[in-house]
C-alpha cells in the first residue's frame, strides 16, 4: 500500500467524518460517500486512513472501493461527462454519441483528457429517458443529443 | 386555480424549475399570487412531451412548455381564460388539439393506482397527501384493525412483489410476522438497476409520503420498529424528497413514537447504494446496508428468517408499497378486481425506445401488447416497422409480432420466454440489430456479476464473446447451440437471480430471431445496419449529384470527389461512422 502522504488537514478531515458516523465498520459505505463527496475520489491514502479509523484491514476497504461502481480511485476531470448507456438511450443511439465524444475529445472511457478539463465515462438510466439520448455534463442534463451536437456542447465549456 | 408544474427528473432536466419560477413571478406581476398556485409535482408519465404544465381545476395540459411561454399561459390562460392553444397537445391522427389529459390517446387506457399522487400533489407537502386520503390507510389499521386483518387484507387482494419476481406480499409479510425474534426490520428496496426503468424514481419523487405510509404499515402488521429505504446514490432527487418527507411525517406524530396514539413506534432511515446492480437482489441488499461488499448468499436462510443484522426482515419494493394505502381504504375487493386471474392490479412500465410517446405508464394487468404500444404509445418512431419489445431489462427477453394480442401479466409474460421484471419496456424497431440488443444486455451482466460464482462469472463472458464473434462476422453455426447450451448451463448453475435469469435475452432473441442470427454468421449480413464490422457504406454513382455534402462531413477524409461529380467511399479508411448517410440529401449513400 502507498505511503500516506496526505495532508494534516485532509486526514483530519477524514477522522471527522469517521467519527461522525461513530467509527463503526458497519458505516463504511456511507463514510465513502462522504469522503468521495469531499475529495471527489478515493486514492489508496484516503483508504488506509478510514480502515484506520474503522478498525477494518485495508483490504476490507479496497474490497468495497473496487466492487460498487459509484466510488472511484482516480480524479475526475473538472467538467465529467457522462453518458447514458441504459437501454433507452442505447436504442436511440447513444454508441453513436459516446463515439463522438471519444473522438472529439481523444480519450476512452474512463480516462481524463491530460489538461485535466474533461472525464468520460458511462452510466446507466439518470431516469430522463423520454430525453433519450442523454448526456450529463456535471450536474447538467443534455437531451435528444446528436453526435452533430456534440461539438457545440464541449464548445460551452473549452473557451 | 392550481398551476401544476412537473418537477420529475425529465422535465427538470429541461428547466421545468425555471418555468415553475417564471409562472411565479408572472402571477405577482399581476396582483394573483394568492389566488392561484403554482405546485412543482412528480412526473406526468408523459415526459416524450415534457416539460408539462397542466392547469387545475379544468384539466388543461400543456406540452413542451418553455421557460419564456409562462407570461403567456398566466396572461391568456389565468387572466383571460383563453387557451394557449400551441402549447396543447396535437393528436397524431387527426392533427387536432386536445386539451384535456382525460382525452388523450397516452391516458386513455391507463388506470393510475400506485402512480395515483403523481402529478397531482406537491410532494413536498404532506398536507396534501393527506388532503388525498394520504395516511388514512394508517389510521385504519392502527385504529381499527388487527396485524393479522392486515396482513388478510392484503393476501385477499391478491398484491404480488414488482420489483420483478411477482411473490404474493400477504404471504410474505405472514412469513415475516410468524418469525418471532426481538427486533425485526422493514426493507423498501429502491435500488432500481434494470438499465432504462425509472418507475421506483418517479413514485418516489412524485410521492413519498405513499412509500412512508406503507412501510409503516408493513412495521405493525408484522412487528417491525425500524424501516430502511435502500436507494441509489444516483438518485438525488428522491432522496431529498424522501428526507423532507421523513421530517414531515415526524412533525405530524405519522412516524417515530406512538404514532396516533396508538402506541405503536416505527422509524424509517435511508441508506444509499453505491452503483451495482447486484444489491437490489435481497440478499446481497441487506450485506450491502451492513456495510460490506454486496454479494448475494443462498437461500434458506430467507431474509424472512434471517436478514439485516440476522434479523427477520420483510422485503418489498418501491411500487410494491405504493400500493398498500389504497388497498387498505378501498379495500381488497376494489384491488382484486382489476387485473387477471393471478396477477391482481396493475403494473408500471417505463415504455421506452422507438416509440412516439415515451414516459411512465401504468396499466391494468390483462392489458395486450398491441394496446400499449399502438394505443398508449402511439406507435412506432417514424412510422417505422414494429419489431420487438423487450421486458424484465438484462433477466427478461422478448416479446414480438406474435405476442401483440396476449394479455400482459406475470404468467403469460413468463411462458412467452420473457418475464414482467420491474418494468422496463423498450421498444425496438427494425434498425434495431436483436444480436447486438442480445450483446447489450450480456456486457451488463459481466461487468455487474459479483464473481461469486462460476458459471455466471466465467459462463456469461464466454456468451459474450461468442456474440462479439458473430457480430464481427466471425460466428459459426456451432456457435449458435455453444450459445443455447452454455446458457441453460448458466440458468442451472448460478447461485443467485442475476446468473439464473442472465441468458435470457440471448436464449429469447435466438428463439424469436433465428434468421437474424444465422443472416450474421452465414450470409455475413446485418439488416439493421448497426454491427458496423458487417456493414459498408457505398454511394449510389447514379443517385449522387456531387454536392460534396459527405465529403466535407466525413471525420476522416474517407470520400472523395470532384464538385458536381459521382462520389466514393475508400473503405480502407471509412470508419462506418453514419455520418455522410445523415448528410446526403439525394439518398444516394446506402449500407450494405
Ligand atoms: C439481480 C437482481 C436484481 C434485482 N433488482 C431489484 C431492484 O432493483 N428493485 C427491486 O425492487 N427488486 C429487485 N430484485 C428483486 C429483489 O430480490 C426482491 O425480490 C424484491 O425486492 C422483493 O420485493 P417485492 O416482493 O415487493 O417485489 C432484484 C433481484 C435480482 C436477482
Ligand atoms: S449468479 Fe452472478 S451475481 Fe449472482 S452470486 Fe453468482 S456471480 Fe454473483
Ligand atoms: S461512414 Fe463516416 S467515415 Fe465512412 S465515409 Fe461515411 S462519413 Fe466517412
Ligand atoms: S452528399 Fe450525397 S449527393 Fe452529395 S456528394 Fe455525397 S453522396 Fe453525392
Ligand atoms: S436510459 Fe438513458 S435516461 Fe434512461
Ligand atoms: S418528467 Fe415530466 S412528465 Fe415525466
Amino acid at each position: 500500500m502507498a505511503k500516506v502522504k496526505l495532508a494534516e488537514s485532509k486526514i483530519n478531515k477524514i477522522k471527522e467524518i469517521c467519527t461522525s458516523f461513530g467509527n463503526k465498520p458497519g458505516e463504511a459505505i456511507n463514510v465513502l460517500h462522504k469522503v468521495q463527496g469531499e475529495f471527489g475520489y478515493l486514492p489508496a491514502e484516503v483508504q488506509e486512513v478510514i480502515a484506520q479509523e474503522l478498525n477494518v484491514s485495508v483490504a476490507q476497504i479496497y474490497g468495497i472501493v473496487t466492487f460498487y461502481s459509484f466510488f472511484t480511485m482516480t480524479p475526475k476531470g473538472e467538467f465529467p461527462i457522462s453518458v447514458c448507456m441504459g437501454t433507452a438511450c442505447y436504442v436511440r443511439g447513444a454508441e453513436k454519441v459516446l463515439d463522438e465524444f471519444k473522438r472529439e475529445l481523444k480519450i476512452g472511457v474512463g480516462e481524463t483528457t491530460p489538461d485535466g478539463k474533461f472525464s468520460l465515462n458511462c452510466l446507466r438510466c439518470v431516469g430522463a429517458c423520454g430525453l433519450a439520448p442523454v448526456v450529463l455534463i456535471g450536474e447538467k442534463v443534455y437531451g435528444r443529443l446528436t453526435p452533430d451536437g456534440v461539438k457545440d456542447i464541449l464548445n460551452e465549456y473549452r473557451s | 386555480m392550481h398551476l401544476l408544474v412537473c418537477g420529475g427528473t425529465g422535465c427538470n432536466a429541461s428547466r421545468s424549475q425555471e418555468i415553475a419560477a417564471n409562472l411565479k413571478s408572472s402571477l405577482k406581476d399581476n396582483g394573483l399570487e394568492n389566488e392561484v398556485q403554482v405546485i412543482l409535482t412528480g412526473c406526468f408519465g408523459f415526459c416524450e412531451k415534457g416539460p408539462i404544465v397542466k392547469i387545475m381545476p379544468d384539466n388543461t395540459f400543456y406540452t413542451e412548455v418553455k421557460p419564456e411561454d409562462a407570461t403567456e399561459i398566466i396572461m391568456e390562460h389565468v387572466v383571460k381564460g383563453r387557451k394557449v392553444t400551441r402549447l396543447l397537445y396535437t393528436d397524431p391522427e387527426n392533427k387536432q388539439h386536445v386539451a384535456d389529459s382525460k382525452h388523450m390517446g397516452f391516458y386513455k387506457k391507463q388506470m393510475r393506482i400506485a402512480l395515483r399522487n403523481c402529478g397531482y400533489i406537491d410532494p413536498q407537502n404532506i398536507e396534501e397527501y393527506i388532503g388525498a386520503d394520504g395516511y388514512a390507510a394508517l389510521a385504519k389499521c392502527l385504529g381499527e384493525m388487527t396485524p393479522e386483518q392486515v396482513i388478510n387484507e392484503i393476501k385477499l387482494s391478491g398484491l404480488r412483489g414488482r420489483g420483478g419476481g411477482g411473490f404474493p406480499t400477504g404471504l410474505k409479510w405472514e412469513i415475516a410476522s410468524k418469525n418471532h425474534a426481538d427486533q425485526k426490520y422493514v426493507v423498501c428496496n429502491a435500488d432500481e438497476g434494470d438499465p432504462g426503468a425509472f418507475m421506483d424514481r418517479s413514485i418516489l419523487e412524485g410521492d413519498p409520503h405513499s412509500v412512508l405510509e406503507a412501510m409503516t404499515i408493513n412495521g405493525y402488521a408484522i412487528g417491525a420498529t425500524i424501516g430502511v429505504i435502500y436507494i441509489r446514490a444516483e438518485y438525488p432527487l428522491a432522496i431529498n424528497r424522501l428526507l423532507v418527507a421523513i421530517d414531515q411525517a415526524h412533525e405530524y406524530g405519522l412516524l417515530g413514537k406512538d404514532i396516533l396514539g396508538s402506541g405503536f413506534n416505527f422509524d424509517i432511515e435511508l441508506r444509499y447504494g453505491a452503483g451495482a446492480f447486484v444489491c437490489g437482489e435481497e440478499t446481497a441488499l441487506i450485506h450491502s446496508m451492513e456495510g460490506l461488499r454486496g454479494e448475494p448468499t443462498f437461500k434458506p436462510p430467507f431474509p424472512a428468517q434471517s436478514g439485516y443484522n440476522k434479523k427477520p426482515t420483510n422485503v418489498n419494493n418501491v411500487e410494491t408499497y405504493a400500493n398498500i394505502p389504497i388497498i387498505i381504504t378501498k379495500g381488497a375487493d376494489w384491488f382484486n378486481k382489476i387485473g387477471t386471474e393471478k396477477s391482481k392490479g396493475t403494473k408500471v412500465f417505463a415504455l421506452a425506445g422507438q416509440i412516439n410517446n415515451v414516459g411512465l405508464i401504468e396499466v391494468p394487468m390483462g392489458i395486450t401488447l398491441r394496446e400499449v404500444v399502438y394505443e398508449i404509445g402511439g406507435g412506432i418512431k417514424g412510422g417505422k416497422e414494429f419489431k420487438a419489445v423487450q421486458t424484465g431489462g438484462p433477466s427478461g427477453g422478448c416479446l414480438t409480432t406474435k405476442h401483440l394480442d396476449t394479455p400482459i401479466d406475470y404468467d403469460n409474460l413468463l411462458a412467452s420466454g420473457s418475464m414482467m421484471g420491474s418494468g422496463g419496456m423498450v421498444v425496438m424497431d427494425e434498425t434495431s440489430c436483436m444480436v447486438a440488443i442480445a450483446k447489450f444486455y450480456l456486457e451488463f451482466t459481466v461487468e455487474e456479476s459479483c464473481g461469486k460464482c462460476s458459471p455466471c462469472r466465467i459462463g456469461n463472458k464466454r456468451l459474450h464473446e461468442i456474440l462479439e464473434k458473430i457480430t464481427k462476422g466471425n460466428g459459426t453455426m456451432e456457435d449458435l447451440d455453444n450459445l443455447r447450451n452454455l446458457g441453460r448451463v448458466i440458468k442451472d448453475a448460478s447461485l443467485c437471480g442475476l446468473g439464473q435469469t442472465s441468458p435470457n435475452p440471448v436464449l429469447s432473441t435466438i428463439e424469436n430471431f433465428y434468421d437474424e442470427y444465422v443472416e450474421h454468421i452465414k450470409d455475413k449480413k446485418c439488416r439493421a445496419g448497426v454491427c458496423k464490422s458487417l456493414m459498408q457504406y457505398v454511394i449510389d454513382q447514379e443517385q449522387c449529384v456531387g454536392c460534396t455534402a459527405c465529403a466535407r462531413n466525413c471525420p476522416v477524409n474517407a470520400i472523395s470527389g470532384e464538385k458536381k461529380m459521382p462520389h466514393f467511399i475508400n473503405t480502407e479508411l471509412c470508419i462506418k461512422c453514419g455520418a455522410c448517410i445523415e448528410k446526403c440529401k439525394f439518398n444516394a449513400i446506402s449500407i450494405c
